[in-house]
């Protein structure tokens, strides 16, 4: 078992002629992912390492019912991607593309209300069940086939957690990543109710950041809704207020979206907070008892 | 990106939202000629800084006489203004705003962004004009008033006026609750067609006769957005930013400035969060942010230790690389290269983790290089700290921004 991806996953690459679509598109089949289709209008015909590229995610989803879309497409393209995907039946869209304008992204949101597709980032790492698919452009070595599930604001401090899991013999089931951009697509709260019902994962770790309330968002559900273990860091707690950390939304603005307001919310709910990030994965091993 | 207060105002103004009449002025002579063509009964002279908390600091003049306004210029050009929101260091002025005065008979607040929860814009209101929003929302929220705007349709008259009645614009003056309504349309189309990521009006005043005027604006933009708008580029006031951030920009990295001692070099904008915390945690204090980005290449390194080291305040260097599909003997290369292009005057811990971690670390090792190597992350941050002794400095000021 495990959440939102497995084997039996089709994927369609959104942008695959490009340089970062086809580079990831190759190490997302590598893995053993079913990368089935590519999409780049005007590209029909062309192979990029065997896969078969059309003009239209419709035309890919008609050919070779693809049912998973990660997206590589620039910025100012990139909400025409999700919205074109989410019209052609795809059910879930993992959108890598950083930088994408915050109104671009209101509008898609609004859209994608009530339909039955689930978007996941963007600015994300993608998501990755281990030994069975990885679609995203996270290092697929360094995970290992456990029982920790993993949900993230960030990318390589993501790598980082899931390195010492893995070192520690625990190892992961799903990791998601849900992006550092202010609107978008999933939350924690959507994410945790997957792992608590997975019967594979037996801890969750939850990594977040300065920027907005989805942490306290988080908490209020995992007091009533979850009962595995949670171990979580929030990273930013020397961050300064009024200024960007490099992500979109990870900026403390108005005294609001502080780490350690968010630290304390998650004590409160009864989540393992770690101050240092050296020791998420330790942590983990303590909740479990091992 | 943040802009002044004259910019904001001319967008208001472009979009039919009244604000008070108005020039932006450099000099004395400047300000002599605009105070004649202005003929006003009252004169404004404010100091157009990237910082909220000007009059307080002296920022902002008021005077009846015309004759003084060149002499108020001369007081307030290059004079450093020291506010809540600029640092110690305060923010030298070099340009002023000097506009008519307005008679005031009631200041309320207004706002627009965007909720993160929903994803939906949302404008923000009080009848508490004048104050901080934050102190408004900390000391009395029920005197905030939401209202989310559906981005399907966009701003409704009814929108309005829930905006309008909740404020109570009918027992305070209800000649201006249709110019509300229609003033709040405009300020809504500024956000969107702009892509603003905040437009605030504080205060917006009911004047004496009965007129809404913005008194006081601040626009700030969405930087991705930034390439859909060039007259807003055109806007951007380089004076107001860090150097070292500048010149971050230009060779692509993402570097913010802090007032620790301890530079900090990672890939990845999350684990550099978490870099900066666990030096403070190892005792010592971050000198800044800086993100290196996926790659962290030889290039992005040698960029990295420029702008590093000119910082005064660093006292040694902290690279922290998780090497992901980048393997890490590719990015102890980087290292070595870089290091040996830029002098590096200062201690420095390298800690490679991730793809090919074992032989990066070898390479640096047997590079000659005065260097640290470590694979823990724990350990590189006590390294670090230890080399540099554990002196803090000075609690970090609340930097940049408005």
């Amino acid at each position: 078992m495990s959440i939102l991806v497995n084997k039996n996953t089709r994927v369609v690459v959104q942008g695959i002629t490009g340089k970062e679509g086809s580079f990831h598109a190759t190490q997302c089949k590598a893995y053993g992912t079913q990368v089935v289709a590519g999409v780049t209008p005007g590209k029909a015909g062309q192979e990029v390492e065997g896969i078969p590229v059309f003009n239209t995610v419709r035309d890919a989803v008609k050919k070779t019912q693809c049912d998973t879309s990660l997206i590589f497409v620039p910025p100012p393209f990139a909400a025409d991607a999700i919205l074109e995907a989410a019209d052609a039946g795809v059910k879930l869209v993992i959108c890598i593309t950083e930088g994408i304008p915050v109104n671009d992204m209101v509008r898609v949101k609004r859209a994608l209300h009530g339909r039955p597709v689930r978007l996941i980032g963007p600015n994300c790492p993608g998501v990755i069940t281990v030994d069975e698919a990885k679609i995203g452009i996270m290092p697929g070595f360094i995970h290992k086939k456990g029982v920790v599930g993993v949900v993230s604001r960030s990318g390589t401090l993501t790598y980082e957690a899931v390195h010492q899991l893995s070192t520690l013999g625990l190892g992961e089931t799903t990791c998601v990543g849900i992006g550092g951009d202010p609107v978008n697509g999933t939350s924690f709260v959507d994410v945790l109710p997957l792992f608590e019902q997975d019967p594979e994962t037996k801890a969750i770790v939850m990594i977040g950041e300065i920027g907005g309330d989805a942490e306290e968002k988080a908490a209020e559900f995992i007091k009533k809704n979850i009962r595995k273990p949670v171990v979580s860091f929030i990273a930013g707690i020397t961050a300064p207020p009024g200024r960007r950390m490099g992500h979109a939304g990870a900026i403390i603005s108005g005294g609001k979206g502080t780490a350690s307001e968010k630290m304390k919310a998650l004590e409160a709910a009864g989540v393992r907070v770690c101050k240092n990030p050296a020791e998420i994965g330790v942590t983990v091993k303590a909740a479990l008892g091992r | 990106m943040n802009v002044h207060e004259f910019q904001a105002k001319s967008l208001f103004a472009q979009f039919g939202v009244s604000v008070p009449k108005g020039k932006e002025v450099k000099t004395p002579l400047q300000a002599e000629k605009w105070a004649r063509e202005l003929n006003s009964p009252v004169f404004v002279v404010k100091a157009q800084i990237h910082a909220g908390g000007r009059g307080k600091a002296g920022g902002v003049k008021i005077t009846k006489n015309q004759a003084d306004v060149p002499g108020l210029v001369k007081e307030l050009i290059g004079k450093t203004l020291v506010t809540h929101q600029t640092g110690p260091k305060g923010r030298k002025v070099r340009r002023l705003l000097i506009e008519e005065g307005a008679g005031i008979a009631k200041e309320l607040y207004l706002s627009l962004l965007v909720d993160r929860d929903t994803g939906w814009p949302v404008v923000i209101a009080s009848t508490e004009g004048g104050m901080e929003i934050e102190e408004v929302a900390a000391h009395t929220p029920e005197k905030i008033i939401k209202e989310l705007i559906d981005p399907a349709v966009g701003f409704q008259s009814y929108n309005g006026h829930n905006v309008a009645f909740a404020l109570g614009l009918n027992t305070i003056e209800p000649a201006v609750i249709n110019p509300f309504v229609q003033m709040l349309g405009n300020l809504y189309k500024l956000f969107m067609d702009k892509n603003a990521a905040m437009v605030e009006i504080n205060p917006l005043v009911i004047t004496t006769d009965k007129k809404l005027i913005a008194l006081d604006g601040k626009v700030s933009f969405d930087d991705n957005s930034l390439y859909k708008h060039p007259d807003v580029q055109a806007m951007r006031d380089l004076n107001e930013e860090e150097p070292l951030e500048i010149e971050a920009t230009a060779s692509n990295l993402n570097y913010v400035k802090l007032d620790g001692n301890i530079g900090c070099m990672v890939n990845g904008a999350g684990l550099a969060m978490a870099t900066m915390d666990v030096i403070k945690l190892a005792g010592s204090e971050p000198a800044n942010f800086l993100d290196v980005g996926g790659g962290a290449t030889k290039e992005t390194v040698a960029a990295g230790f420029r702008i590093l080291l000119k910082d005064k305040n660093v006292k040694g260097i902290f690279i922290n690389i998780f090497g992901g599909i980048v393997r890490c003997e590719r990015i102890a290369h980087g290292v070595i290269e870089a290091a040996k292009e830029v002098k590096i005057t200062v201690p420095l811990v390298v800690r490679l983790q991730g793809t090919n971690a074992k032989d990066g670390r070898k390479l640096l090792k047997d590079s000659g290089l005065k260097l640290e190597v470590a694979d823990d992350l724990w350990e590189a941050a006590q390294k670090i700290v230890g080399m540099t002794g554990k002196k803090r400095s000075k609690p970090a000021a609340a930097a940049g921004g408005h």
